[in-house]
């Protein structure tokens, strides 16, 4: 009965549960410390980008002032914790409510607005909400940033650097159940109703769809994975100041669920790997870091107008390419054989 | 009484009055057609019943609910369904996934339920896909439900506008030229499935430019002018009004 259901998930879920064996399992295979990190950080910007990617994929909305929630996030917690003495979990929990709450006063107004109106508008609240952890020096400590926050425990347990392969579970445990759920989203009533408002919205409305309140809904949803992204990130490193939440930061993530590709849940996750291990394999080149992982950026755009979910697509153009033939054998079959596709590209 | 009611509306953008003290009645289990030339304020008034837009002045009463302030989603769920001129399809969307958004209104599983896939919410989405195919066969479509809406051929792409927008059981169904573009053979099947509607209990106001099937499907014509309402009557009555043949018609229909 059991066993039963767990097969009916794991074809259902396939490409998902191949994902998170290889994801919970890789700290089997890596000894090195700084790996692990990069890779517990890789998991942070997961959660973020999948939120994002909800937002944007899905809802056809855009945020380019992602970074203030992630920050209320951080500094939530690390406000609570050091200087009112909180447990870490109430913490997080309460820094994401605020953020929720921020979400619904901003997203209201915000949300009206379309394209770049709106991309301007979450920018200017990026830049309000990194000048508020400047200047609220006694909150905040200013640029001089918190120190001293605590790790998250449970019992003795505690996930700090110096113990990478529980926070690597831990971290991971959390941005696969969000990837889980961002999944399901994409194929249920609320999942469609964004997905036709993204196309339409003068359509999705004339079918009975509250638009209005399911464009605040879904941005809420991304404020709170940038939220919790934003804790687990203060609990690591255990000091934050406001220079990890500036709009490069912003620009950055949306960068990297572009790259992904926005038609997929999927394109969330191969874009923030990408995004953010390819800088830490570039280091070989020092200064021409930026350099090179800008250039490889607009070659993928080029290439791949849809984002990397769109790589089985494109293989299949080359292979009908080199056979001659002009079969009309599709794309989307062939995505779905990798289980990229939950979706239509945008 | 009637199921809807305009009531003196005017609207004006700007300095331009796109309908000018329009006042007509639709009632139950009517067929009534809007027809006018181009630019004679057709689609607005369709905008105005559909709440997308609110009149400048006067009324628009549905089933004794007063439409003008309401938000379109509201006019929906009270049960005035819409299809628009311009096909606003989820073009790659499936078929049966654009009739399905149609149900948003008729079920109500939330954020939470759709992220845990509860089991509420997979009986739900049975339900949903059942009805959808339900709303595809009353136009005679099923058989592509699979198929993306934006390769449907343009006459099935105007039956899928009309199964999306019965999925969300209306009362009053607004057609916005229906027939725009059809062959003779799309258009006789869409004149049977606007009857069967019809039949179901559904009323239906439509807006069309293809006088033969106006004529021939229509209860009731309204004929605007310039913003103004310039007849009203049974198809015989209208092809037979001088002011309307002076305005619109032309000497020989």
């Amino acid at each position: 009965m059991n066993g039963g259901r767990l097969l009916t998930f794991a074809r259902r879920h396939s490409a998902f549960a191949m994902f998170a064996v290889v994801a919970l399992g890789a700290p089997i295979f890596l000894n090195n410390a700084y790996y692990l990190s990069v890779l517990a950080f890789t998991a942070t910007r997961l959660m973020i980008s999948l939120g994002l990617n909800l937002l944007m994929g899905q809802a056809g909305q855009i945020s380019l002032g992602h970074a203030a929630f992630v920050g209320i996030g951080a500094y939530g917690s690390a406000i609570m914790t050091t200087r009112w003495h909180m447990d870490p979990w109430l913490a997080m929990a309460l820094a994401a409510c605020i953020a929720a709450f921020a979400a619904v006063i901003i997203g209201i107004p915000t949300l009206k607005l379309k394209g770049h109106y709106l991309a301007l508008a979450t920018l200017g609240v990026g830049e309000i909400v990194f000048i508020l952890l400047v200047q609220t020096k006694s909150l905040t400590n200013g640029t001089d940033g918190l120190t001293g926050i605590p790790a998250l425990a449970v019992g003795g347990l505690r996930f700090t650097q110096y113990n990478p392969r529980a926070f690597h579970l831990l971290v991971w445990g959390v941005a696969l159940v969000m990837l889980l759920i961002s999944l399901n989203l994409s194929d249920s009533r609320v999942g469609r109703s964004l997905k036709g408002l993204h196309r339409s919205e003068v359509a999705a409305r004339s079918l009975g769809v509250d638009t209005a309140f399911h464009k605040v809904q879904i941005f809420v949803v991304s404020a709170v994975f940038a939220s919790i992204a934003g804790s687990f990130y203060a609990y690591y490193v255990q000091y934050i100041s406001p220079d990890s939440f500036t709009l490069t930061f912003s620009v950055l993530l949306v960068t990297g669920v572009v790259i992904g590709g926005l038609g997929s849940v999927w394109g969330a996750v191969w874009g923030t790997l990408l995004v953010a291990l390819l800088p830490e394999y570039l280091r070989q080149y020092d200064d021409y870091t930026n350099l090179v992982f800008g250039i490889l950026v607009i070659v993928i755009m080029i290439f791949l107008p849809t984002g990397m979910i769109g790589v089985p697509a494109l293989l299949g153009k080359w292979r009908r390419g080199i056979s001659g033939g002009g079969r009309p054998s599709s794309g989307a079959a062939m995505t779905e054989g990798t289980g990229t596709a939950d979706g239509g590209t945008v | 009484m009637p199921i809807l009611r305009v009531e003196s509306v005017s609207k004006r953008f700007g300095g331009l009055e796109a309908l000018r003290d329009v006042t007509f009645s639709l009632y139950e289990g009517q067929i009534k057609a809007l027809i006018g030339p181009n630019g004679a304020g057709k689609t607005t008034l369709f905008n105005l019943v559909s709440a997308i837009e609110a009149p400048t002045e006067g009324s628009i009463v549905f089933a004794g609910k007063e439409i003008t302030g309401m938000t379109s989603d509201r006019a929906c769920r009270v049960g005035i369904g819409r299809t628009f001129q311009h096909s606003k399809l989820f073009d790659d969307m499936s078929v049966l996934d654009n009739v399905k958004v149609g149900r948003h209104a008729k079920s109500n599983a939330g954020l939470l339920a759709a992220f845990f896939t509860t089991p509420r919410h997979r009986r739900e989405e049975q339900a949903i896909t059942e009805a959808s195919i339900r709303a595809l066969r009353r136009v005679g479509i099923e058989e592509h439900a699979a198929a993306q809406a934006g390769s449907l051929p343009l006459g099935e792409r105007h039956l899928l506008e009309i199964a999306r927008a019965l999925a969300t059981e209306p009362r009053v169904l607004l057609l916005d030229e229906p027939a725009a573009g059809l062959n003779n053979e799309e258009t006789d099947r869409l004149a049977d499935s606007v009857r069967r509607i019809r039949d179901e209990g559904i009323t239906v106001l439509l807006v069309e430019h293809d006088m033969g099937f106006v004529m021939n499907i229509s209860d009731e014509v309204v004929v605007l002018d310039y913003g103004r309402k310039i007849a009203e009557g049974p198809p015989l009555m209208i092809q037979n009004d001088e002011e309307v043949i002076r305005a619109y018609l032309g000497a020989d229909l």
